[in-house]
């Protein structure tokens, strides 16, 4: 049983108001390095409960204003700064109207109070396998723009969730922005949370499923997948048995059960893994139906 | 640890203290500034009990640092009632009972105040929605609900009122 402490740790506390001063406080800390955060809402929770070790700074994002950004150029497509809010990300227009997927998952997560302090960046660093935005950040197909002492580098989505809790950070790197390509015509996309009480739990399970479909065969088609494997992953089985494929029901209920077949999933107290599993096939049935049901538009 | 000077607006009053860099917001409001209007109730961000609106969003203040509201304007549910007069969702929920114990009750106020301020007229699942992130032991939620329904009502007659 896990002791909870009412007071926190002790630990010094530095607001730095460009990216150079965040990471030149990143590389430093002994025993435990600082420590970045900007929401605060896992970070928080984890030094309160002792789970991790209280770092000598903890180093508040926030202060640099330029990193609060949630910008859509249609050419470039859609790029989220470290410091956007969950809410703002959730409920800005250009994602609405261009990243459904996106929108829903990061909906989904907990409650407004929440949303409006921590970040997508923040969901994504945190790096456990039932985060809301994963499943459609890897069905956008991301990537991940770090910032360390040795410059900028750019990891895709797929890779940057290496184990649960662990990133490809590298020591004294953070996440300076999230970058979705622009969407293609025809694209549609969605998020499916199974959850206890809705937002407010983490995922059982989470599937994001992007198509393109186009004369009714799918000329494009990705899968996330949240709480099926120690990290959030694309069902890339499922998503070859579907590329160039007619949509059909008996179609779309083979993909589900290879994606289900190819997950790992875990027992824990909110579902077991055969429970999971079997979600899994449930909810990629229904969301690949969701968004090839042809819409008004189609022909 | 280095303690840090602070001054912020807390319900419209200006206030400048010293802290600790590890205190918590909610600590600040409850034991620096003795608005125990917010409660711990869970101390890690599920149940709402602790929410306070800071520069005109609800947060749960157990999940912020006193450090990080240099120079903010923070409302607790003690700065609703103007004077004497409740606010039109606090009236609310006192004319339909819309508490037991009380425990969450400031939360589900600032929470409903904040789903009101954004959507004047919430369908039933958009108050579900909107005021997830608050729990209660007691209640069940039904008598909340028709609180925030009400409180509806309420701030229309307002709005019509003023014009």
């Amino acid at each position: 049983m896990t002791l909870f402490y009412r007071r926190m740790p002790k630990f010094d506390y530095i607001r730095p108001s460009t990216v150079e001063e965040a990471l030149a406080a990143l590389s430093h800390g002994e025993p435990v390095r600082n420590q970045v955060f900007s929401g605060g809402t896992d970070l928080i929770p984890k030094l309160k409960s002792r789970a991790i070790k209280a770092p000598p700074n903890v180093i508040d994002l926030k202060g640099i204003k330029s990193l609060g950004y949630v910008d859509f150029q249609s050419d470039d497509g859609l790029r989220i700064g470290a410091n956007a809010t969950i809410r703002e990300v959730a409920q800005s227009t250009s994602v609405l109207a261009n990243y459904t997927a996106l929108a829903e998952g990061t909906g989904l997560i907990a409650s407004n109070q929440v949303q409006h302090r921590g970040t997508v960046v923040g969901n994504i660093c945190n790096a456990v396998p039932s985060a809301d935005s994963a499943p459609p950040l890897l069905a956008h197909d991301a990537c991940v723009v770090c910032v360390g002492g040795a410059g900028e580098r750019i990891v895709p989505i797929a890779d940057f969730f290496v184990a649960p809790s662990v990133t490809a950070l590298a020591p004294g790197e953070i996440v300076k922005e999230i970058h979705l390509p622009r969407p293609k015509s025809g694209e549609r996309s969605v998020y499916l949370k199974l959850a206890s009480r809705g937002r407010m739990d983490l995922a059982v399970v989470g599937v994001a499923v992007l198509v393109v479909v186009k004369d009714h065969l799918i000329q494009q088609v990705r899968i996330g997948l949240g709480s099926a494997a120690p990290v959030p992953i694309r069902a890339s089985q499922a998503e070859a048995a579907l590329i160039g494929q007619r949509v059909t029901p008996e179609l779309i209920a083979q993909a589900a059960a290879i994606a289900a077949s190819h997950t790992t999933t875990r027992s824990s107290h909110r579902a077991s893994a055969a429970y999971r599993r079997e979600m899994i096939e449930v909810l990629v049935r229904r969301a690949l139906t969701q968004v090839t049901v042809p819409t008004s538009s189609h022909v | 640890m280095k303690n840090i000077d602070l001054a912020l607006t807390v319900n419209g009053r200006t206030e400048e203290l010293t802290i600790p860099p590890n205190r918590t917001l909610l600590e600040l409001l409850r034991e620096d500034l003795q608005l125990t209007g917010a409660k711990e109730g869970c101390g890690h961000g599920e149940c709402g009990a602790c929410m306070i609106i800071l520069n005109g969003k609800t947060v749960n203040s157990c999940l912020i640092l006193a450090a990080e509201v240099e120079g903010a304007d923070i409302v607790t549910i003690e700065g609703l009632k103007q004077g004497d007069q409740l606010h039109p969702v606090q009236q609310a929920f006192v004319e339909h009972s819309g508490m037991q114990c009380g425990f969450c009750t400031s939360g589900q106020v600032l929470a409903a105040k904040a789903l009101l301020d954004e959507n004047p007229h919430p369908t039933p699942e958009e108050i579900r929605d909107g005021m997830a992130g608050s729990f209660c032991r007691c209640t069940g939620y039904t008598k909340i609900f028709e609180s925030v329904e009400a409180a509806a009502h309420l701030l229309q007659d307002h709005q019509g009122a003023k014009l």
